[in-house]
């Protein structure tokens, strides 16, 4: 990294209230605080957002895709988690 | 949207590996940290950083009448767009980041001139209709490359191009307008507007690249799915929406073989001189060397600044720490 | 839109009134906007474009206001295009020329905290236009002094160079200071109607803002130095005839035309 150069930053913003932050992109920013700003112009100068979230690239921790089998694999045979796996009589509401 | 995942590189396959291709085929994408040959990482870092030094440089020959506007709604209209392809380079330098990159690198590439950028700005805006008919040809040239990108396999990259294309839908209307304006305007102002359809029209057909037979990269990238059409295809979808466009404007286009063809379905035009394309990207085109040096310029005159916001922020770390240890 | 509140304060009054601020956002639009496609990153070319286009749209608002309030209906592109430099009613501070960043952004803090202490009392101006047109320029305003700020303070106490530069822009631009807080007959007279605000007032508020930033980016607050004004009945220094010719030329060529 030489002198001038600004750590990069990923960026969440929460598009109207009811709704989570979502990530739309990243930016270069020297510190928090520039990184909001800066996220504000970019990402939001539509009027796409209420809320935004701003983080170092280099503070998020990431699942491996070579893990995947292993870390996503089980929870997809546990079907009685999902409410298609459950038969519910005709004309019962509600359920 | 870029899914910056982080940790180690992507692995290394083979360009023809059975699982990647199988990906692409069913029209899924390709995520930052996947295994993926390295060719194609490769070709993507290019085509994105590419991209995205065209938005940047693109932001200087209409840049040029911000000032100048002669009407403070154009002035307002020209600063959003000028405005949108800053961000535009942004999205882009921040997909090629996700493959491993940093944008001060790409950057250092494109004022080195070992990166390219679009051929189609080293061209000079020289009057205010210029703003019309780039928003008009240049865009229009850029929407009918773009929209099948984003469809393209590598996902960052798709992504940045939705947002990319919902922000550009504006651009090619407002230069649409400001033509129609000038064209239905005062006599000085109509030739004003058919002057810079003239001058804009060969060169956004050369936007598209050499023809598909002289075109080296395409059919790898095809098979990737970085590339959906061929240059030709795309070039001739572009003509075929435009011709109306110009008949509507009431406007020529400076192109005497011009014809519809009614077996094909399509307009046949007359044969582009693509050396001029080619002296153009060698450097030679008429502003190839001024908007280097203005990037540059920006570039070093800016140093100052950024340094100092790297040191004020070093500092603050820095007394953070002292304090929590205290 | 309304008529002014008092029947008792001349229409040219406010149009006047109106188009001393609308002068001075239209101008330092204009400056700002030289920043585009030249600014130290790319984020910052992303958030000058953002000043520069909340400037202009208040100077649009402003200028169409003082067109129509006045009965001369002048639309907003008469004001900017076909007016000469002696008939513009701008401060001298927002027509100098940017300089280097740090130059801009002393320029801009000052200025924006100004505007800020301004929309504030205007927001409950008598005169409905004028408050309402406040109300939207103060939350772009709020942000322009945050912005300037965060720049003074990283420039002011980063790398020593940056404080020099930083310390010469805030050194070049304050002479031009004391004019953004003079009042006239012009301001008195609406103040006492409600309708406008007296700069004389703004001072405090506004350089209290801009010291408590200067301190803590280690910077010092130059000496007095008085120097001559005018801007306001349309003297202006050497630089505003050049940056009006760049602006109306066009226009200028060709009178007539839509565009």
């Amino acid at each position: 990294m030489s002198a001038d150069s600004w750590p990069l930053w990923e960026v969440f913003v929460r598009a109207k209230r009811g709704l989570s932050h979502v990530h739309v992109g990243s930016l270069h920013a020297p510190d928090a605080e520039m990184a909001l700003r800066n996220a504000r112009d970019v990402y939001t100068r539509r009027g796409e957002g209420v809320s935004i979230w701003v983080i170092p690239a280099d503070q998020i921790a990431a699942s491996s895709p070579d893990e995947k089998d292993a870390y996503f694999d089980p929870a997809e045979d546990k079907v009685y988690r999902h409410p298609t796996f459950y038969h519910v009589p005709e004309g019962v509401e509600h359920l | 949207m870029y899914g910056n995942d982080f940790g180690t590189e992507a692995p290394e396959i083979a360009p023809d590996d059975p699982d990647f291709l199988a990906i692409i085929d069913a029209d899924g994408r390709i995520e930052p940290r996947d295994a993926m040959p390295e060719a194609y990482r490769k070709t993507l870092i290019r085509q994105m950083a590419q991209h995205a030094h065209s938005e940047i440089i693109g932001m200087q020959p209409e840049g040029n009448w911000i000032s100048r506007a002669p009407s403070l709604k154009r002035k307002a209209i020209l600063m959003a767009k000028v405005q949108d392809e800053a961000g535009h380079g942004l999205y882009l330098y921040a997909a090629a980041e996700t493959l491993g990159v940093d944008r001060s690198e790409l950057v250092e590439l494109l004022i080195t001139g070992k990166q390219k950028y679009s051929s189609i700005f080293n061209y000079p805006t020289l009057t205010w209709a210029d703003m019309g008919a780039i928003g008009w040809l240049v865009d229009g040239a850029a929407i009918t490359n773009q929209v099948p990108l984003c469809r393209c396999s590598y996902g960052p990259y798709a992504r940045a191009m939705i947002r990319i294309c919902k922000e550009e839908s504006f651009h090619q209307r407002q230069g649409f307008e400001i033509l129609w304006t000038l064209s239905h305007g005062t006599e000085a102002q109509h030739a004003m507007a058919q002057d810079a359809v003239d001058r804009w029209w060969w060169p956004s057909l050369m936007m598209f690249g050499p023809p598909d037979a002289e075109s080296t990269h395409t059919a790898q990238s095809g098979r990737w799915g970085i590339k959906r059409f061929t240059n030709d295809e795309l070039r001739q979808r572009f003509v075929d929406m435009t011709v109306p466009q110009s008949e509507a404007l009431g406007l020529t286009l400076p192109d005497p073989d011009l014809t519809w063809n009614a077996e094909t379905g399509h307009w046949d035009f007359g044969e582009i001189d693509f050396t001029e394309l080619f002296e153009v990207i060698k450097g030679n085109g008429p502003c190839n060397a001024q908007r280097m040096a203005h990037r540059r310029r920006a570039h070093d005159e800016g140093a100052w600044v950024r340094e100092a916001a790297a040191a004020y922020e070093a500092k603050r770390a820095a007394r953070t720490s002292e304090e929590a240890v205290a | 839109m309304s008529e002014p509140a008092s029947a008792t304060v001349p229409v040219v009054d406010v149009a006047d009134y109106a188009l001393r601020l609308g002068d001075d956002a239209l101008v330092l639009s204009q400056r700002t906007g030289e920043w585009i496609a030249a600014a130290p990153e790319l984020e910052e070319d992303l958030a000058i474009g953002n000043l520069a286009l909340d400037l202009l749209g208040q100077a649009r608002a402003l200028l169409t206001y003082a067109g129509r309030v006045d009965g001369s209906d002048r639309s907003e592109d008469d004001l900017a295009y076909f007016r000469d430099e002696r008939d513009f009613r701008n401060c001298h501070l927002v027509e100098l020329p940017n300089g280097d960043f740090g130059r801009t952004m002393a320029r801009l803090l000052v200025f924006a905290a100004y505007q800020h202490e301004l929309y504030t009392g205007l927001t409950a101006s008598a005169d409905e236009t004028l408050a309402a047109i406040a109300a939207k320029a103060l939350k772009e305003v709020a942000y322009h002094r945050e912005h300037a700020g965060a720049w003074v303070l990283r420039l002011g106490d980063g790398t020593d160079e940056s404080r020099r530069r930083m310390q010469a822009g805030i050194d070049a631009i304050w002479p031009y200071v004391p004019e953004l807080f003079e009042s006239d007959g012009l301001t008195t007279r609406l103040a006492a109607a409600g309708v406008a605000v007296d700069p004389a007032a703004l001072a405090d508020p506004a350089l209290g803002f801009v010291r408590q930033i200067l301190a803590e980016a280690t910077l010092s607050e130059p000496e007095p130095t008085p120097r001559p004004t005018g801007g306001r009945r349309g003297i202006h220094t050497e630089h505003l005839g050049y940056l009006l010719a760049e602006l109306q030329h066009l226009a200028r060529s060709h009178p007539e035309a839509e565009w």
